[in-house]
């Protein structure tokens, strides 16, 4: 006599939410291995193939993809105007940007979360005038306020990434006030306050680790939407330095062999820029989702 | 869904609260009219708050563009005379611009002249900022304006349909594709465009703005972003509204799911679609100068990026300005119509 078959109990909720876990997981290993790759090549690329920016070879100008190149190695994105193999070129294009987007996240998060910490920690008079700067600020279209500085500055890495850096700290202290906000009255911080905690402990041993999930959304988010802006920068002629490649400048640069006979120039740095942008896009809402619940994405 | 099928159905209760539901959802206009007249007082107060908190963020604006644009490394002067001018030539030159005067007085000047829509004159071409402005204006919106209507056209049915077929398959191809299309860098995808469309198929111009065909190709790059963001707010907005009471309500009372989503659950989702359409339009007025750009279009846009290469400096500061104006407006009347949408919000102020 056999014993009967165990029954399965399916809990169609549980179920639902452990495929939604899932789904999350998924979505996060893949941007990030992406992500992972793109940092990988872009580092590595340019020396393996010994870039140099300033080299030209007229002799290979302009070749389709594919073509075999007069050193005998295979262009398999094409060269450039001035005979250069578009692969290093374009990874060094995206290293670029992605240093530019770090350094800036970098400044900018500092910034906006240790202003944002403040207003949100001691409110009054600091949080009414920081608030309504970023209020300002927010009633003014970000890229202008780049696109006027850049003017001003002069081009140049260092200062794409202050004029960026300028243009994004708001996003950091508003998220950063309002979790402080909704942190200072929960029974942990008042037990902290209770115990003589001043405000420093108060402001970074107490609020800050509690801000750390949504600054962390946060900044992978802005991270493709500093990356798209660093290239539109460059792409309008106001970020990085003639001689500096970024995935702006190159696909400007090939804006004017925009035809059968160079085509590739544009098309696959765009490419690069639209897999990095979106991937940071969909590990920021996955995160979000992972983290930070509450905000769980549209 | 089912919900509140079957639930008296033709008794004289229903009638009733037909009834009552056809006197709330109103004609806009009437609405317009009990609301605002209701609380009169309250409402002038708002606006007024409103129109000191717009003055005063333009005041801002068109102070930090007179610091930053005075930071510039080059001397107005010596842009207009040229490398020839003699030491003398141009201290007379800068004592007719009004540069030798103190900051303070610049200043004073600067914003008395800005408010009455004096910008100085172009270095580059001899004419007024303002009339060279005026003619790049009108483009510039119509532009924005074709862009925000082709970016609402499209992304409230793609909104509606992801809300209504909530993670089935339609609503996973219209989420994936909104992520997709705001990633979108929209300078590459307008050379994608040029090259797909004028350079191989021949079908559009590729730049300027000589026929109305020329406007196809800047109009649908401008709206990608604001679209999928749209269709994105759309979609969590009715999410959201639907699970609340009054809907339940609607639906209990036996209401055709048609005139649940309708009336009732679109009004309320409106509210957080205005907020960023309104919050965009300046993400539309920076995408504005990159598409201006990539198709060559007379507008605001490319003539910012043009007067900054040149260096002329009145007309960039004019632009950003006139745009900064636009952008300030726009917001004003979006939070006025936020405020006409969601009267919690206005009373609470």
């Amino acid at each position: 006599m056999t014993a009967a078959p165990t029954p399965v109990i399916v809990n169609p909720t549980l179920l639902r939410a452990q495929r939604a876990r899932t789904g999350v997981r998924v979505r996060i290993v893949v941007t990030l291995a992406v992500i992972g790759l793109v940092v990988v090549a872009a580092v590595v690329v340019p020396m393996l193939y010994g870039y140099d920016p300033v080299a030209a070879n007229l002799i290979d100008r302009l070749k389709p993809p594919g073509s075999t190149l007069m050193d005998g190695s295979t262009a398999f994105l094409g060269t450039d105007p001035i005979g250069r193999d578009l692969v290093p070129d374009m990874m060094a294009g995206a290293r670029v940007s992605l240093v530019v987007g770090a350094a800036t996240l970098a400044i900018s998060g500092v910034i906006g979360v240790l202003l944002g910490i403040l207003a949100g920690h001691f409110g009054g008079w600091i949080d009414t005038v920081l608030m309504r700067l970023a209020d300002i600020q927010l009633a003014f279209p970000s890229i202008l306020l780049a696109i006027l500085m850049a003017a001003v500055l002069g081009q140049g890495v260092g200062n794409v990434i202050i004029v960026l850096s300028i243009s994004n700290w708001v996003v950091f202290a508003r998220v950063a006030r309002s979790q402080v906000l909704a942190l200072k009255n929960l029974e942990y911080v008042e037990a902290a306050r209770t115990l003589g905690a001043g405000n420093w402990h108060l402001m970074f041993r107490t609020l800050l680790p509690g801000c750390v999930a949504p600054i962390l959304v946060v900044t992978t988010t802005q991270f493709g939407q500093v990356v798209l802006a660093e290239s539109s920068l460059s792409f309008l002629g106001v970020g990085v330095p003639l001689g500096v490649p970024s995935l702006g400048s190159t696909i400007h640069d090939g804006l004017q062999y925009l035809s059968a006979q160079g085509w590739w120039i544009s098309t696959f740095p765009g490419v690069l820029l639209l897999v990095v942008v979106l991937a940071f896009g969909i590990l920021g809402d996955a995160l979000r989702d992972r983290f930070d619940p509450r905000l769980r994405s549209a | 869904m089912s919900h509140g099928k079957g639930v008296d159905k033709g008794g004289a209760l229903r009638d009733r609260l037909v009834n009552d539901n056809v006197a709330t959802s109103r004609t806009v206009v009437a609405a317009f009219r009990d609301r605002w007249g209701f609380v009169g007082r309250a409402v002038v107060g708002y606006v007024i708050r409103r129109l000191v908190l717009a003055v005063f963020v333009l005041w801002g604006v068109a102070s930090v563009v007179f610091v930053i644009v005075r930071l510039v490394p080059a001397d107005p002067a010596l842009l207009i005379a040229g490398e020839t001018a003699t030491p003398e030539q141009l201290a007379a030159l800068r004592a007719d611009m009004g540069l030798d005067r103190p900051w303070l007085v610049q200043y004073g000047t600067y914003l008395l002249d800005a408010v009455r829509g004096d910008f100085g004159s172009s270095y580059v071409r001899s004419m007024p900022a303002s009339q060279i402005i005026g003619q790049a204006l009108p483009n510039t919106a119509l532009l924005a304006v074709l862009a925000c209507a082709l970016a609402l056209v499209v992304s409230f049915p793609l909104g509606l349909l992801a809300a209504l077929r909530v993670n089935k398959l339609e609503d996973r191809a219209v989420t994936a594709g909104s992520l997709v299309v705001q990633a979108l860098p929209g300078f590459w995808i307008g050379i994608v465009l040029m090259l797909v469309f004028s350079r191989t198929l021949k079908w559009l111009p590729s730049a300027g703005l000589d026929s109305p065909k020329a406007l196809i190709m800047p109009v649908v790059v401008l709206s990608l972003p604001f679209l999928a963001i749209l269709t994105r707010m759309t979609r969590s907005g009715l999410l959201e509204v639907v699970g609340e009471g009054y809907i339940q309500t609607a639906r209990a009372k036996g209401l055709p799911e048609r005139t649940v989503i309708f009336p009732h659950a679109i009004r309320n989702a409106m509210i957080p679609i205005v907020t960023v359409v309104g919050l965009q339009f300046g993400t539309l007025l920076g995408g504005a100068v990159i598409t201006e750009t990539v198709f060559s279009f007379p507008g605001i846009g490319r003539l910012l990026v043009q007067s900054i290469e040149t260096r002329d400096y009145n007309v960039v500061q004019a632009c950003v300005i006139v745009i900064a104006a636009a952008f300030v407006i726009i917001n004003m009347v979006v939070d006025l119509l936020y405020g006409f949408l969601d009267p919690r919000v206005r009373l609470s102020r």
